[in-house]
């Protein structure tokens, strides 16, 4: 038997009950999502995001954030890079609060789109940090980089 | 340790000549440790009798943990007799909130008009406290919750003694949402707190033809919880919170369905009725049954 769980933030192991409960509404909704637990893991993300990054989730599986935001690059409407911190993910992380900001994010097939994007922390019942919600919303006619 | 069931029917209490072999009282299960300490899970309409038997074999400690506040888990509270015997120290422990402290909460029932009875009243001496998502140690067992899906703000609970592990979770809904068969062991909500378990108090509140007209209702069909004890690799699984609907004689066609799910292993899961024991100590598992 095992009767202590493995910490937050490791991939495979136990989630939260709030992660879970966001997971189930993701898998349910057509508006791209994704999830990062309370040690900075991307840990899910939906089907409507795969068809947006042109990658499903289980070939990419649970990875770092940091790691996730090299490979998804988001920039200001007018090109500027936005370091991580700065992203509404970012905020919603580092500064447990909710962040919505016009972006350009080049996918993994090097396009370029123009997306709203909303994220706000998920807190549990004492206050305490659970992860971040994610939401995008496609913006202005998306625009090729090459 | 060893466990008692004072009550296992879910929703409201459901006495009469229908229900008199699995019981028509309400969530309740004492653990006794070999420290000498008790646990009791839940209070709900099994707990008044529960009471009566305690005042004549008090616990060292006596400690209830409630699994949320829904009135079939807590009806039996006011009734508890324990509660009334003066200078009695007794731990209360439940699901958090952000809004108002665990007494608070128990004291909205507790009270005029619901009780005649307000709960600063009572002469025990009661310490509240968060059901424990790290482990606890009382008297000579570990105990850890976990939030579950159910409506409201609801836990789980492990308890382990000499190595062995009885997990309840009468009030659960892990499939909304959700496929079972598929989803990861890490994304099924109480998975953490079952897994390995020797014993597992689940929620079968639905045959699987009935689940689909009370999806969200926070409740489990047979086919989910066995799904849930499958994954989560328990030895023995109790089908716990019986419909109120439900008959000795449909209780019984509930578990032939859900022995089906199991061939050549049908002893592993059974119907939880009033007055069963199962006793957990280093040699093994032992149920004993009521005898009708």
């Amino acid at each position: 038997m095992s009767s202590v769980s493995a910490p937050l933030g490791t991939p495979g192991t136990a989630k939260s009950l709030p992660l879970i409960l966001a997971r189930e509404l993701a898998s349910n909704l057509a508006t791209p999502m994704f999830l990062m637990d309370a040690g900075g893991m991307l840990v899910f993300y939906n089907d409507a995001a795969a068809i947006l990054l042109g990658k499903p989730f289980a070939e990419l599986g649970e990875i770092p954030s940091g790691d996730f935001g090299s490979a998804l690059e988001l920039a200001t409407p007018d090109g500027t890079p936005l370091r991580r911190r700065d992203t509404p993910s970012g905020i919603a992380f580092f500064e447990q609060r909710p962040a919505h900001l016009s972006v350009l994010a080049t996918m993994y097939n090097g396009e370029r789109r123009a997306l709203d994007a909303t994220a706000y922390p998920l807190l549990g019942a004492t206050g305490e940090m659970h992860g971040v919600v994610a939401v995008f919303w496609e913006g202005a006619p998306s625009e090729r980089t090459d | 340790m060893r466990a008692r069931v004072w009550g296992c029917r879910g929703s409201v209490a459901a006495p009469g000549p229908d229900t008199v072999k699995y019981g028509g009282n309400t969530s309740c299960v004492e653990v006794r440790l070999t420290s000498g300490h008790a646990l009791v899970l839940d209070a709900g309409t099994g707990m008044r009798p529960l009471g009566v038997t305690m005042q004549d074999d008090q616990p060292v400690e006596l400690h209830i943990m409630l699994t949320h506040l829904h009135l079939d888990h807590l009806q039996g509270l006011g009734f508890f007799r324990p509660l009334f015997s003066p200078g009695l120290e007794i731990h209360i422990w439940g699901p958090t909130s952000p809004v108002e402290h665990l007494a608070e909460r128990i004291a909205m029932y507790l009270s005029p008009p619901l009780f005649p009875v307000r709960l600063e009243d009572l002469a025990s001496n009661i310490t509240f406290h968060d059901a424990p998502e790290e482990p606890v140690t009382i008297g000579s067992a570990t105990v850890r919750s976990a939030k579950v899906t159910h409506q409201g703000p609801t836990v789980g609970y492990r308890i382990e003694e000499q190595g062995r592990a009885l997990v309840y979770l009468p009030d659960h809904e892990p499939s909304l949402g959700a496929d079972l068969a598929t989803l990861p062991a890490a994304w099924m909500s109480g998975h953490d707190i079952a897994r390995d378990a020797d014993v597992l108090l689940h929620d079968g509140q639905y045959r699987d033809h009935e689940y689909g007209a009370h999806v969200g209702w926070g409740h489990s069909s047979v086919g989910d919880a066995m799904e849930f004890a499958n994954k989560a690799d328990v030895d023995a699984l109790v089908l716990f919170h019986h419909d109120p609907y439900h008959t000795d004689t449909e209780l019984e066609a509930l578990l032939s369905e859900a022995r089906s799910h199991w061939p050549g292993m049908e002893d592993r899961v059974r119907l939880a009725s009033e007055g069963m024991t199962i006793v957990l100590d280093a040699p093994g598992v032992t149920f004993t049954e009521p005898v009708p």
